[in-house]
């Protein structure tokens, strides 16, 4: 016989659950004392509720398994918020637990009661309010299910205080096998979809694979791999599906979109096909959707229907795992009589070049590397070039995110962490903490920009507890670069309410009071000196303050409102 | 285009603010709807009339899927079809008006369900526009309050939608 409080534990671990990353109150307290009955599940004192779910998020990112996260009701829940919209946004799975107050007081203003299933609601892929103590096993086994199959996203568990009381006991039976009849997502793409979609890929004259973040939430890497250089078909990733194909192979032109590569932009815009893999035609990507890739036939798979067809017209849409559909693919094109156009094909690729030589990213610095200043892509190069490319790296939100996509090529899908859907600042921290508690042996790093490093820095602390060296380079530009480059392009340089630098912390010294150690870095000849010096400190978090050009802006930029993706910017001064 | 959409729902709290929320996040419109628990008692059915061109009636759907909650839902006014709706309408009838509100209650197969010196309470049921009419052949002067139960909607023949 146990509690509801010992029950919900007992399902963690019946789960597999290992860290559970949250923060205590009184409508958790039953929770946090069946917490301390045991040593299974392990418990990872947060310093903020928001913290606490992108940790969970970053965790899950790095790992790809459920994250969890335990908060009490009221703020505890509401400030849990964010991070459950971040993990929505990016379909990241993961349960959030929240104390509720009892079950009687619900609807009377109890003290901090928060109606978190209806606030949550916009923003979750489902949610459950405990009712009795005898459910808990039952719904938490859903909720694992649910987080972590079709499209994955995250589950709210909101448990009334008095479902968890350790005065009444109950029989505890986790179930085995679970059956909800409301909820079957695909796995399997439309076998005849398929075959029409490998017979549209070998007429391709100009084809395109489009790739993102769901080969990585499917696992399905090595299959995007294996069929893009069976075909030797150009590869392009969105910021979300970076790392889920090679990113120093010369089939890969880098990432699309907003601030895509030139080669990438522009060899969409030109392609007849386009193959997207887990991909959702994003705002940040398609441009002006009237004119987007107007010679291109579209093959789309997509574990979610609602994704197919939403803002681009899918040819040919397959609703099905990423998985499933490309090895379906590849015993197709291995039975095939057709293979690739073999000259347009190489017509194509001979264009690409053109294009890499003309204004790609990777064929020579596009930016200025005369001045005195560092320059924050050399910054992120040196990091490559220090980590080996084997970094995890999680960043946080503005320029120095798009520099991080642009130039630390990933080599495999889970090292690059990032919010993309949300664009959180304050993201970074918490969810290269999340990372470093699933790989211990790996280096761990957090690009971030001074701004948003100030949204939960006081994960510093927490990195002190749980002794985690996490790396955090700071690209310091003194202000917020990002919105200051809009401002530029589309406010004439009027900069309302973007600096701060007279009031910066210094953050050398904040470092020390937190047992950390701090290096700044304003000399150009210092940065790869002191950048070694930060990675050979195995076992310290280190943070490294590189003061960059403030002036410098991320290019290329598409051309908004009204541009196709082959309108862009490719300096201050140079469009095409 | 004007789509009569059909969804059995587990019978679950919450379970209406979620399709409920889903429209208002997504701007989707409602222009009706109507929900009560089914034969079956763990499922609700909930019929919501909308407005939206073919693809924003794919996304309607395809959305209103995609909630756990949803178990089975049907876009009735794809195939034939037979909508209701029923109406209480309150209007003032004294003197000469009477016997005229009569006659029109009659033409609309309507039934005067409470009576007083200068009021008539009136029950019509059949399709949406059969209630407009009735209400626009009544006249704004003569309405003292309408009651519309929004549409429910059946297919024809022999296509069900059941679990
Ligand atoms: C400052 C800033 C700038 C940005 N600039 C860019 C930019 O230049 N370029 C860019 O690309 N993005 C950019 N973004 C990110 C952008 O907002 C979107 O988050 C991103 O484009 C979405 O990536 P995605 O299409 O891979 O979709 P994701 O959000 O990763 O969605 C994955 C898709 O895959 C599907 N899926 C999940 N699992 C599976 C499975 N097992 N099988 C099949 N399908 C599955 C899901 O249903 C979903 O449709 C920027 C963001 C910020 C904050
Ligand atoms: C929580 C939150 N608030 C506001 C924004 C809008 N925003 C996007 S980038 C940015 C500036 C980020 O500044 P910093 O972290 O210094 O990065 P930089 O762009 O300077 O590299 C802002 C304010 C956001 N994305 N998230
Ligand atoms: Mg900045």
């Amino acid at each position: 016989m146990l509690s509801g409080g010992d029950m919900l534990i007992r399902s963690l671990q019946e789960e597999g659950v290992d860290l559970i990353f949250g923060y205590p109150g009184g409508a958790a307290l039953h929770i946090y004392d069946a917490i301390f009955r045991q040593d299974k599940v392990k418990h990872i004192l947060v310093r903020h509720e928001q913290s606490a779910t992108h940790a969970a998020d970053g965790y899950s990112r790095a790992t790809g398994r459920v994250g969890t996260v335990l908060v009490t009701s009221g703020p505890g829940a509401t400030n849990a918020i964010t991070g459950i919209a971040t993990a929505h946004m990016d379909s990241i799975p993961m349960v959030v637990i929240s104390g509720q107050v009892a079950t009687d007081k619900i609807g009377e203003d109890a003290f901090q009661e928060t109606d978190m299933v209806g606030v949550s609601r916009p923003i979750v892929k489902h949610s459950f309010m405990v009712k009795h103590a005898s459910e808990i096993p039952e719904i938490i086994k859903k909720a694992y299910h649910i987080a972590s199959t079709g499209r994955p996203g995250p589950v709210v568990v909101d448990v009334p205080k008095n479902t968890v009381d350790p005065m009444e006991t109950f029989p505890f039976e986790y179930p085995k096998k679970l059956k909800i009849r409301s909820y079957t997502p695909a796995a399997k793409g439309h076998s005849g979809q398929i075959k029409k979609a490998v017979s549209m890929l070998l007429k391709a004259k100009r084809p395109m694979i489009y790739a993102g973040g769901g080969v990585i939430q499917g696992e399905a890497s090595r299959l995007l791999t294996e069929l893009a250089q069976t075909l030797n078909y150009p590869v392009t990733n969105t910021l979300m599906g970076l790392g889920a194909y090679p990113g120093n192979d010369k089939q890969f032109l880098g990432m699309l979109g907003m601030h895509g590569t030139f080669e990438a932009n522009t060899a969409m815009h030109h392609c007849d096909l386009i193959l997207a893999v887990g991909a959702r035609f994003d705002d940040r990507v398609t441009n002006t959707t009237s004119k987007f890739c107007p010679n291109a036939k579209i093959i789309h798979i997509d574990i979610d229907p609602a994704s197919i067809s939403k803002t681009i017209t899918a040819d040919v849409p397959i609703v099905g795992s990423v998985d499933s559909v490309l090895s379906e693919m590849l015993d197709l094109l291995k039975e095939a009589k057709d293979t690739p156009d073999e000259a347009a094909l190489s017509d194509w690729w001979k264009q690409i070049s053109e294009w890499r030589e003309r204004h790609g990213l990777y064929t020579q610095p596009r930016y200025n590397t005369g001045g005195d200043m560092i320059m924050p892509q050399d910054v992120i190069k040196t990091l490559y070039e220090v980590t080996n490319g084997d970094a995890i790296v999680a960043s946080d939100v503005g320029q120095h995110q798009m520099f991080a996509a642009q130039y630390y090529p990933f080599k495999s899908p889970r090292q690059w962490i990032n919010s993309g859907g949300l664009g959180t600042m304050g993201f970074g921290l918490p969810a290269a903490m999340g990372a470093a508690f699933a790989f211990r042996d790996k280096d761990i790093v957090c690009v971030t920009g001074e701004g948003s490093i100030q949204m939960c820095i006081q994960e510093l602390s927490t990195l002190t507890q749980y002794g985690l060296p996490v790396k955090i380079i700071c690209l310091n530009n003194q202000a917020l670069g990002m919105v200051k480059q809009w401002q530029d392009m589309v406010y004439d340089s009027r900069y309302s309410e973007i600096h701060y630098e007279d009031s910066l912390p210094d953050f050398v010294k904040l470092m020390e009071a937190y047992g950390h150690v701090g290096i700044r870095v304003n000399k150009k000849e210092e940065l790869r000196e002191k950048m070694e010096e930060c990675f050979a400190m195995k076992d310290r978090v280190v943070f490294m303050d590189v003061y960059v050009d403030p002036t410098e802006h991320v290019y290329p930029m598409l051309v908004a409102p009204g541009g196709s993706m082959r309108d862009m910017w490719l300096s201050k001064t140079e469009r095409t | 285009m004007r789509r009569i959409i059909s969804v059995l729902m587990e019978n679950e709290p919450g379970a209406l603010s979620r399709v409920v929320g889903l429209f208002s996040q997504r701007g989707y419109n409602i222009e009706t709807l109507t929900v009560a628990p089914t034969e079956d008692e763990t499922l609700s059915r909930l019929t919501v009339t909308t407005i939206g061109d073919d693809h924003k009636i794919e996304q309607i759907t395809k959305n209103l899927n995609k909630l756990i909650d949803v178990v089975k839902l049907v876009d009735l006014t794809e195939g034939q079809h037979i909508e209701r709706e029923l109406m209480l309408i309150k209007v003032k009838a004294s003197g000469a008006q009477r016997a005229e509100i009569k006659r029109c209650v009659d033409i609309f197969r309507g039934q005067i369900i409470d009576v007083t010196s200068t009021v008539y309470t009136i029950q019509i049921t059949g399709a949406s526009d059969k209630l407009d009419a009735f209400v626009q052949s009544v006249g704004d002067a003569a309405i003292l309050e309408v009651v519309r139960s929004g549409v429910s909607g059946i297919s024809r023949g022999e296509k069900v939608l059941s679990l």
